[in-house]
């Protein structure tokens, strides 16, 4: 019954999105007026029926409801329902009514909230977006339908991944798919803003909230995701600069650059096909993404079943997308003659762009090489950490120092009248950083590098804002994201240099001893939960500095559907440092092999993240207040 | 815009989305069932630890050898190993394990946390031996009899279904 229901409604869906096309269409003969209000109801109930739709996915998830094949596959009776309800976009079909509602929500509002733009322009991007929704829609009930039914229905699920049953990955795909699926706004509002010839900066105020918003959801989604992989996949790191990780980055890197552009753009309507440009990049990249990691063409630890078929309509709709946007922006392209003063904000603004643009090349670079090498030559090669972190790393010491002095610069022409306080700022900076590696003696030029220019970021930043405190006109979003994106830095560079990893073959009752450490294997025991079977160890970690004790848990979980084996890291957090351990058995011996890592500030990478996407979310804020 | 420039630039995105076209197709065309009872193809594996190689005739030995593609960077490798630990226990099958595109450190490190199951071990630094065999991702695993003829071909992790199955062909 659900599976009729649900594919009625997907079907609803699709009729109300061409009546929407065809009577935006009818409202564009009249250009003046407002828009009619049918199409704001059509807007409205379809924004609804979707979301009706993607309730009834999670109903039949929830009652286990095994006569729909996603159900059956992605589920099982015995899960917690946390992860029955998160099961239902923990898969393929699941995730695309995902992005279906985002299109369709997304959709609506920006009818609602862009009141003082043209009719024509708004009417246009409504037309677009519903073209983008059909398109899923079309994929979503011929291709992957959540809703395809199972005859007769099999009593049980199969079950999910044990290592997608995890709070942190039930929210991750949610945030990141208002992420990459909200930047379709501003590549419809792009499409528009080229047909109807809208390139006058107000055009930059009707998306940069846009912007700001997805900006700041996928910068959340890529968070929760890697702090999943930091305690789930059990190799204690943040970043692996796995191909799917990748992904999410590309986008990234592409907003980041779209609403820097679009502080010139508006302030001094220049840039305009850049910003055009930008925010066509943007979601060609998210649904190239989602291209790469769906189609099953990338190796990665993301296990997503791949099939061909899918890959190809994906593909499709990536070409449509693509040559349909150039021939547009070939045919409505001007040469823009900026002129611009070398020492002038519009050019550190746009010198940010290069340094975006400069990363997205290199990540684009590394995670596609394998599929051309492999397709041209039948050579298989894999990109890994090194490649990026040569490339990437050097680069981030002249952002930082760029992006520290940037927001200082005045608009049209600047004169530097405070380089004093830079180099005071430099001084002080060199003189924390050789404090740091003298008492903790570690050293290496390019760590010191990344440090000195993290820090000479932080400050600036800080000396910034109480300046525009003084003087009443605090600008706490800019502030906060740009000293939270120099702590980040900072803390990655202290987390790599003082990190301590240590790995033992240890039995019952043993201990030992490594620097200021002693590690001693205490007891064994085995637990059982509803879903699973644990052996869980507990081991005391004595710092013999301080003799401090800390008892860390790891796990050997035993799940039953389907019956996999994930080892869980025991993680001990404070202000100061992780201690982050994972135990596995050796077969026939009673020894167990244990991992020990120091990471230290670990929290603090996570808190400098949030802070940035708080800058973020402040940015909106005091936009909706301004406007 | 210059003509040039806006052709050059539609050619290489023609470009990148016919190399994405083809790595598609070359999906499709990943069939295993069309490798069963064929035979195994030449190969040259280099040992772990040693430089000497590991070629067909060395498998003759066996009764069976289930050959095995692993990593240490590969998360499902870690969630089959215990039923790789399982079947090393079987008198009539030796595991061949080639470690794929891995670090020597790395993988060391793998077999001494979760055991080891393989009667030898050969590395395939680069992937290109690997590709001979038709392995696209890993794991991947390819159970053969005495007379090299591929019995059966497993394409991700095993699983506990796989165990019992490789268990009914080997005795």
């Amino acid at each position: 019954m659900l599976s009729n229901l649900g594919n009625s409604i997907l079907f609803l869906c699709v009729i109300l999105s061409l009546s929407i096309i065809y009577f935006a269409n009818q409202s564009l003969k009249t250009p003046e007026g407002k828009i009619s209000k049918i199409i704001y109801q059509f807007s409205l109930v379809q924004s609804c029926l979707i979301i009706v739709c993607f309730f009834t996915l999670i109903a039949a998830f929830i009652v286990s409801d095994f006569s729909l094949i996603t159900v059956y596959q992605n589920s099982h009776t015995s899960k917690p329902i946390l992860y029955k309800i998160s099961g239902t976009w923990g898969n393929h079909e699941g995730s695309l009514l995902l992005w279906a509602i985002i299109l369709t929500i997304f959709s609506f509002l920006f009818l609602v909230y862009n009141n003082n733009h043209p009719k024509k322009f708004r009417l246009l991007t409504l037309i677009v977006q519903n073209i983008l929704i059909l398109g899923f829609l079309f994929f979503i009930l011929f291709n992957s339908n959540p809703f395809s039914s199972l005859v007769p229905a099999p009593n049980e699920g199969l079950g999910l991944n044990p290592i997608l049953q995890d709070p942190a990955l039930a929210i991750h795909p949610p945030l990141l798919y208002i992420g990459f699926v909200g930047s379709s706004i501003y590549f419809s509002a792009a499409i528009a803003s080229l047909i109807s010839n809208y390139s006058s900066n107000s055009f930059s105020l009707s998306i940069k909230n846009w912007v700001l918003v997805s900006w700041c959801f996928q910068s959340l989604g890529i968070l929760v995701g890697s702090i999943w992989a930091y305690y789930e996949l059990g190799w204690g790191g943040f970043w692996f600069w796995d191909p799917v990780e990748n992904a999410s980055l590309l986008p990234w890197f592409a907003m980041t650059a779209l609403f820097h552009s679009l502080i010139v753009f508006e302030r001094r309507n220049i840039f305009y096909f850049w910003v055009i440009i930008l925010c066509l990049m943007t979601f060609i990249l998210s649904v190239m993404g989602t291209f790469l990691v769906r189609s099953g063409i990338l190796n990665s630890v993301h296990t997503f079943a791949s099939d061909p078929s899918r890959g190809l309509y994906i593909l499709s709709f990536l070409s449509l997308m693509i040559f349909g946007s150039i021939f547009l922006l070939f045919k409505k392209y001007k040469t823009e003659n900026y002129n611009l003063n070398q020492n002038s904000k519009e050019t550190f603004i746009l010198i940010n762009n290069w340094f975006m643009m400069f990363y997205l090349v290199t990540v684009l670079l590394g995670t596609i090489y394998p599929i051309f090498t492999d397709a041209i030559t039948n050579n298989q090669i894999s990109v890994g950490p090194p490649f990026y972190n040569t490339i990437i790393i050097p680069i981030v010491v002249f952002f930082l120092l760029f992006m520290a002095v940037g927001p200082r610069v005045k608009w049209i022409k600047n004169k530097f009248e405070d380089l004093k306080i830079y180099i005071f700022i430099l001084i002080g900076s060199l003189l924390i950083n050789f404090l740091i590696t003298y008492f903790l003696e570690s050293y290496s030029i390019l760590s010191n590098l990344i440090i000195i220019s993290a820090l000479f970021l932080i400050s600036s930043s800080l000396v910034d804002g109480i300046k525009e405190l003084k003087k009443n006109r605090l600008d706490y979003a800019r502030i906060i994201s740009h000293a939270s994106f120099g702590f980040l830095v900072l803390f990655i560079g202290l987390n790599d240099i003082f990190s301590i990893e240590k790995d033992y073959n240890i039995k019952l009752g043993e201990t030992k001893k490594f620097e200021n450490y002693s590690i001693k294997f205490q007891t064994l025991d085995l637990k059982e939960f509803s879903n699973y079977k644990a052996v869980v160890g507990e081991l005391e970690v004595l710092n013999t500095d301080t003799n401090k004790k800390n008892i860390l848990n790891p796990e050997i979980r035993i799940y039953d559907n389907p019956q996999t084996l994930t080892y869980e890291a025991s993680i001990k957090s404070n202000f100061l440092r992780d201690y982050y351990l994972t135990m596995s058995n050796i077969d026939r011996s009673d020894y167990y092999n244990i991992k020990f890592q120091r990471k230290p500030l670990m929290i603090w990478i996570w808190i400098s993240v949030v802070m940035i996407v708080i800058g973020g979310f402040l940015r909106i804020f005091t936009n909706a207040k301004s406007n | 815009m210059q003509k040039a420039t806006k052709v050059l630039i539609i050619l290489f995105l023609i470009f990148v989305i016919s190399i994405f076209y083809i790595s598609l197709n070359r999906d499709t065309s990943y069939n295993t069932s069309s490798l069963i009872n064929k035979e195994l193809p030449e190969f040259e594996i280099s040992f772990f630890n040693e430089k000497k190689f590991y070629k067909n005739n060395d498998l003759k030995k066996n009764n069976y050898t289930l050959i095995n593609f692993w990593a240490s960077w590969c998360a499902p490798c870690r969630t089959e190993h215990p039923i790789l630990m399982k079947l090393s226990q079987e008198k009539n099958l030796k595991i061949f394990g080639v470690n794929f595109k891995d670090k020597k450190i790395h993988a060391d490190q793998f077999l001494k946390e979760l055991g080891n199951p393989y009667a030898f071990i050969g590395k395939d630094i680069n992937g290109k031996q690997s590709v001979r065999f038709g392995i696209y991702g890993i794991p991947e695993s390819i159970l053969i009899n005495k007379n090299l003829l591929i019995m059966k071909k497993f394409v991700g992790p095993l699983s506990s279904d796989d165990l019992s199955q490789i268990v009914e062909i080997i005795n």
